[in-house]
């Protein structure tokens, strides 16, 4: 909460105060730039997602998740918004809002693409399962099967985004946002803070009104666009020039105080749920107004939580850290600069991974073998990818002019 | 980094406990629990209590149990076999000699909680029972019922049994290990043990209890065997730790045996 207020404390101190006093309403760091910290934190998000992925092993409590309420779709999900409106916004400035537009579309298209071949091996890995596995304690749980007897209508409705298997859902969230972004954007343009306020409203209007996207057969998006998208829409406030007119509040001590502070009681309510001989400290009424920590509707909470995770990394890892460049984190960098190939990578390889584990042996060892491997293949792939780019990049240099930078425009 | 230690123990104690069951198996039957059913005390206990039950016991009223479940109540064509049923038996040789007791189980196949809540009215006048042990979240989580949808619909549920005199326990889904990728449980456990909390009922946490023994290797829950027996052996385990549960939560401890 303390948190929150902080942070629209701050837009509204930002529209208040004309500390750019020309209209020069957003401002983008200058060409050339490139911001290691994010694709630094995205390639950690995509490892973490391949990790929760899997099924629970000793690797899995590395991941955040564990450790309090947010998780990586949430810095996928803000650097992804980051990312996008610092690329497509310059595109606009330079070419207008027709080609930035085009441009965007022609990656949503890309990311659609992306969906359905991923769903295409997710069928193939339930119609296998469906065929072989008949143990008698799970008949009822085989019920998931049925959609099987009509792929006339489960085909339709996922080409539609409509029917989308657990684990699947990022990438329909990513597209609905991306289809908003020209408006954002164009939005943004004109007045940023007055943007940022108006996804608030709309993420508080869907709560107050429980608005959703449904879904096939029943049901609702497992990321609802609407709350979502508050994220997104901060982290492309953030681009343009909000990460900059916030920096007084995000030096101060007291910001780190609270931020620490909200972390380590999240830390242990967390620590409840996996040492239930905890949860009797817990208070009854703090449990009541507390649960459930929706993450459909991107619980307060945990946007809190991401923000309070925020605050510090920007606090204790500055721009210039000499370690960004290091050869260690080398690998992190390479995944999140190239984050769509690698999370339908991390998709496939979790599927892979679990099937794995079901038909030659569950054990640790094998576990932690197929962790381990996943993540050495999203290295190797990101860096083949990274490689060709530069190839091509330089046998195309000489006809024509590269169109913005490739990598950055991933967006995610 | 707590809870890593934390597992790693875990995972150290599983590894030294499981050659040991090995060893017991011959041993004559002394120790009430085999050590294939092993489970960490905190999964065993409740704060919530069951009063009525507790009650029944003491004035040596018959205890009826019924057990409102769906498909992953039975195992097919070996209902014997079935927690319920091995539930009732446990709890027979808990309780002193003089003490009835019944368990009688209601199958509704296929139903959400929505679904089933609607039959608890007409269910509880002919059973009458002292406790009720509803499972349920399985076919909803396999539709994709709005969360909250279905914690309303096992509030609702829950108010319907309790109105008509009974306790209830409320037992969330089976860990499934091979159909992870491809149905949602979180959504589901966290509402159960929402309802569970905001009602002051027991929650008999069949998820955790069987990913345990999955993940301490005293079953391998991935196996695509087809024959009943690994099914009859879960069921005898969970039958054993739900006799435990109620014992527990009903604080039918060694005293009241003695009466």
């Amino acid at each position: 909460m303390t948190i929150a207020d902080q942070v629209t404390g701050s837009t509204i101190a930002g529209t208040a105060k004309p500390a750019e006093p020309r209209a020069a309403a957003i401002t983008l760091p200058a060409i050339g730039e490139r911001e290691l910290r994010l694709d630094l934190f995205r390639g950690l998000a995509l490892w973490l997602i391949f990790i929760d992925h899997l099924p629970t092993s000793l690797l899995t409590w590395f991941t955040i998740r564990n450790y309090g309420f947010s998780d990586a779709t949430e810095i996928f999900i803000f650097i992804s918004g980051y990312t996008a409106a610092f690329v497509y916004c310059r595109a606009m400035l330079e070419g207008g809002v027709v080609i930035a537009t085009a441009r965007i579309l022609r990656r949503v298209w890309q990311i659609y693409v992306a969906h359905v071949f991923l769903f295409t091996i997710f069928l193939a890995e339930i119609s296998y399962v469906a065929t072989r596995f008949e143990n008698p304690l799970y008949t009822e749980e085989m019920g998931i099967m049925d959609f099987l007897k009509q792929p006339d209508v489960t085909i339709v409705q996922a080409l539609l985004l409509r029917f989308r298997p657990v684990n699947m859902d990022v990438l329909p969230l990513y597209i609905v946002l991306m289809l908003a972004l020209p408006v954002i954007l164009w939005s943004m343009r004109w007045k940023p803070d007055v943007t940022l306020g108006l996804s608030v409203v709309l993420y508080a209007v869907t709560w107050e009104y429980d608005l959703y996207f449904s879904a096939y057969p029943n049901g609702f998006w497992a990321f609802n666009p609407l709350a979502w998208q508050l994220l997104f829409v901060f982290g492309a406030w953030c681009a343009l020039g909000g990460a900059r007119r916030m920096s007084r509040i995000l030096a101060s001590p007291v910001t780190m105080w609270i931020s620490i502070a909200y972390i380590v009681a999240a830390f242990y309510v967390t620590l409840t749920w996996y040492l239930p001989q905890l949860s009797h400290l817990m208070p009854k009424r703090l449990e009541q107004w507390m649960y459930p920590i929706d993450k459909t509707d991107l619980d307060v909470l945990r946007f809190t939580h991401f923000l309070a995770l925020a605050a510090l990394t920007v606090r204790f890892l500055p721009r210039d850290w000499p370690g960004l460049k290091s050869q260690w984190l080398r690998p992190l960098i390479l995944c999140g600069q190239h984050s769509l190939e690698i999370f339908c990578l991390g998709v496939f390889l979790a599927f892979a991974g679990h099937f794995i584990l079901a038909e030659v042996s569950g054990g640790a060892a094998m576990h932690a073998l197929i962790s381990l491997s996943g993540i050495l293949i999203m290295w190797g792939v990101a860096w083949v990818i990274s490689w060709y780019k530069r190839v091509a990049d330089k046998s195309g240099a000489k006809t024509k002019n590269a169109v913005g930078n490739a990598d950055l425009a991933g967006g995610g | 980094m707590k809870a890593k230690v934390l597992l790693s123990l875990i995972l150290l104690c599983g590894g030294l406990a499981a050659p040991q069951a090995r060893a017991d198996d011959a041993a004559p039957a002394t120790p009430a629990v085999p050590p294939a059913c092993e489970l960490p005390s905190y999964l065993l206990t409740s704060e919530s209590q069951l009063p009525k039950v507790a009650e029944a016991v003491k004035s040596g009223k018959p205890l009826e149990i019924l057990v409102i479940g769906s498909r992953s109540t039975t195992i097919p064509a070996s209902e014997d076999a079935s927690y319920p049923a091995r539930m009732q038996a446990i709890l027979k040789d808990k309780l002193p000699p003089s003490e009835a007791v019944h368990v009688s189980v209601e199958i509704q196949s296929k139903k959400t909680a929505e679904e089933a809540a609607t039959t608890f009215v007409k269910l509880m006048e002919a059973k009458r029972p002292t406790l009720v042990i509803w499972q349920t979240g399985t076919v909803d989580a396999i539709r994709a019922i709005d969360p909250d949808d279905f914690r309303g619909a096992v509030t609702e549920g829950v108010a319907a049994l309790q109105n008509a005199g009974a306790d209830v326990v409320l037992m969330n889904l089976q860990y499934s290990p091979r159909t992870e990728t491809m149905i949602s449980v979180p959504p589901y456990l966290d509402n159960m043990r929402v309802v569970a909390q905001e009602h002051d009922i027991p929650l008999f946490d069949r998820f955790a209890i069987m990913r345990q023994w999955n993940d301490q290797g005293q079953f391998d829950l991935f196996s695509p065997s087809r024959g009943p027996e690994l099914a009859k052996q879960v069921h005898d385990c969970l039958g054993r730790a739900l006799a435990q549960f109620v014992f527990d939560a009903a604080h039918l401890g060694p005293a009241q045996q003695q009466n």
